[in-house]
């Protein structure tokens, strides 16, 4: 796991983002335990408090749930999955765009730029 | 809420300095609250006086709910920013010390954390590098079950790889029974690991609050709003 933060922005949320890649990618898979909080807390270095938080946020947004004593579980639920796979997307678009953006492209320009180094990874 | 540490208008002047004037601070159990300010605002002065090694002019000060005396020494255990070893000390030793003195030493915690910190038995104290000295003494001072664990500076002269150990060492002890103070002005290394942060300038608590509060607040680092606070 990376554990380059920007520190601008509340650590959990970036912490939820890190583990919802996971389980986008099939890292965590649906129905898996995600590690403890001690385990994130100590590979991150960052303060269980933190990560307890981020599991809490992960549980509120239905990605998670949580059986006492045992640990906090990926939902078995491939629609939230494949949502959450959806929503991430978008995240990723949106600031490409707004970059292209800042640097003077406009959408025609964009889209054929992307085309074209689509192309060339189809190579 | 249970609050562990609760200091009230404390202040702390030497003759006609004064290195406190009015700090406030509170610290709930379970939290890791960062003391951040620079050379000479006071910080050290504060923790001493919650280990109970000055006395505080005026204001209260009050740990588990107790004024500083031999209970809150039996609850607080305490990093001075100076080395403590006597001299002829071996590792070992310094273990044996504290095992003697701190009826709450663990000293197979103590073992473990060495080893951790990749520290021999066998050696002297006084041969030890800074970064390696500093490995010591936190082993020694985490070791203890307390209820209030005082850092002062414990990443002061060390290198970055020896940061991270320390900084390791801090989670691995950390548990929420407990609350741990630390004082730094290198905050941008460790600023992940606290709960609360609170800004201390010139003897008074500026600005306390709760690290991811601020970070959303502000859209700033703990590191950067240091910057700012102090600049």
């Amino acid at each position: 796991m990376n554990t380059e933060f920007d520190e601008k922005v509340p650590i959990y949320t970036q912490i939820m983002d890190l583990l919802k890649r996971d389980i986008i990618n099939k890292k965590i898979l649906e129905g898996q335990k995600l590690p403890s909080v001690r385990e994130i807390s100590s590979k991150l270095r960052v303060n269980p408090n933190t990560v307890q938080r981020a599991y809490q946020e992960l549980e509120r947004e239905g990605i998670t749930y949580t059986l006492r004593g045992t640990g906090t579980f990926v939902k078995e639920d491939f629609n939230m999955i494949s949502e959450l796979k959806k929503e991430m997307a978008k995240e990723v678009i949106v600031s490409f765009i707004s970059g292209m953006k800042d640097l003077g492209f406009d959408s025609k320009e964009i889209i054929n730029i992307v085309s074209i180094e689509l192309n060339k990874e189809e190579i | 809420m249970e609050t562990i540490f609760k200091a009230t208008n404390l202040t702390k002047t030497y003759f006609n300095k004064s290195a406190l004037s009015g700090a406030t601070l509170e610290v709930a159990k379970g939290k890791i609250v960062g003391l951040l300010g620079p050379n000479g605002s006071g910080k050290t002065t504060l923790l001493k006086i919650a280990a109970g090694i000055l006395k505080e002019s005026s204001g209260e000060i009050l740990i588990d709910g107790k004024a500083p005396g031999v209970y809150t020494k039996s609850v607080v255990s305490y990093l001075p920013d100076v080395n403590y070893l006597y001299k002829w000390m071996k590792v070992r030793d310094s273990l044996e010390f504290f095992n003697d003195f701190y009826s709450d030493f663990d000293i197979n915690k103590a073992k473990e954390l060495l080893a951790f910190m990749g520290l021999e038995e066998n050696v002297k104290a006084s041969s030890l590098s800074k970064g390696m000295l500093e490995k010591l003494h936190l082993t020694l001072i985490l070791s203890r079950k307390a209820k209030l664990y005082l850092l002062d500076e414990p990443l002061g002269g060390v290198d970055p790889t020896s940061r991270e150990k320390i900084i390791d060492a801090i989670l691995k002890n950390y548990s929420d029974d407990s609350s741990i103070i630390v004082t730094t002005h290198l905050v941008n290394d460790i600023e992940r690991l606290f709960d609360e942060v609170a800004f201390i300038s010139e003897g008074k608590v500026i600005l306390q609050g709760e690290a991811e509060g601020l970070r959303q607040e502000r859209s700033m680092s703990i590191d950067e709003i240091y910057r700012e606070v102090f600049k």
